[in-house]
């Protein structure tokens, strides 16, 4: 498994309750790979692939940093919220696995 | 041994450590982004694994720390844990799984710009607690929440 297959999903909102926080949901498509599995057909380890570190930014500025090991699940799913928010602005994900593969992707706060 | 020589060494020694302190004082969040903590990961104990991502193998329990995890697990693949917390200046909120070959799942590093609340789906590799280790204000709390696992999701 290389690359992902189809791009990350984002989205980020402002509920009416709380006007100036957004909450942002993702989802990656990534193996995530323990190095733990064996492959059924050949009884071989499958070396392991999973994504290290994703960095979230806000209009340009981090505001969280996940550092992850290999158990997280497949696909991972990610939720999370920041403060001092408003409608338009931009929130960006990019990530980066064991392996040097990478991808960025983003999407304005509805 | 010349003395001048040796008294001008001592003191450019001394003026290159203030330098190099400064340094690293201004570069903490970034060194923080830049190195994945590799030993922690790979530690194989729980109180390595803690020492290695939160410098303690001990936190104290917080009531103010929330582990929102399903009581019974059926697929260990695929775990949703959300942890929440109402402390103040949350710096970093660590998960941690005891019975998983690495115990440690992920680290979150927040800044004031995010609430303390993150939700992530882990594997299990059988029945353990989750733990949730919180950096705050430079001190360490902890909560947990047992799992029971049906079908670990690890191996193959």
């Amino acid at each position: 498994m290389a690359m992902p297959t189809k791009p990350m999903k984002i989205r980020a909102w402002i509920d009416d309750a709380t006007p100036t926080m957004a909450s942002v949901k993702v989802i990656i498509f990534h193996e995530m790979e323990s190095g733990l599995r064996k492959d059924k057909a050949s009884g071989q380890v499958v070396p392991a692939q999973y994504i290290t570190e994703l960095a979230c930014e806000h209009n340009g500025k981090t505001v969280l940093t996940c550092l992850w090991g290999p158990a997280i699940s497949k696909n991972p799913f990610l939720a999370f919220r920041v403060k001092n928010v408003k409608k338009g602005d931009l929130i960006k994900l990019s990530w980066v696995d064991n392996k040097g593969d990478k991808e960025t992707g983003e999407s304005k706060v509805e | 041994m010349n003395y001048t020589r040796r008294s001008f060494l001592r003191a450019s020694l001394a003026a290159g450590t203030v330098a190099i302190a400064t340094g690293a004082g201004l570069l903490i969040p970034r060194s923080v982004l830049a190195a994945w903590p590799k030993n922690a990961f790979e530690a194989k104990t729980m109180d390595e694994a803690m020492k290695d991502i939160a410098g303690a193998t001990s936190a104290p329990e917080s009531a103010d720390i929330i582990v929102e995890a399903p009581d019974i697990a059926e697929n260990g693949a695929v775990v949703t844990v959300t942890i929440t917390t109402k402390l103040a200046n949350v710096e970093q909120i660590s998960l941690l799984v005891p019975k998983n070959t690495t115990p440690l799942i992920a680290s979150y590093i927040l800044t004031s710009n995010t609430d303390g609340f993150v939700t992530s789906r882990i594997k299990m590799r059988e029945t353990s607690d989750v733990i949730a280790v919180v950096k705050s204000g430079n001190k360490l709390f902890s909560a947990k929440k047992p799992v029971k696992v049906t079908l670990g999701g690890c191996g193959g």
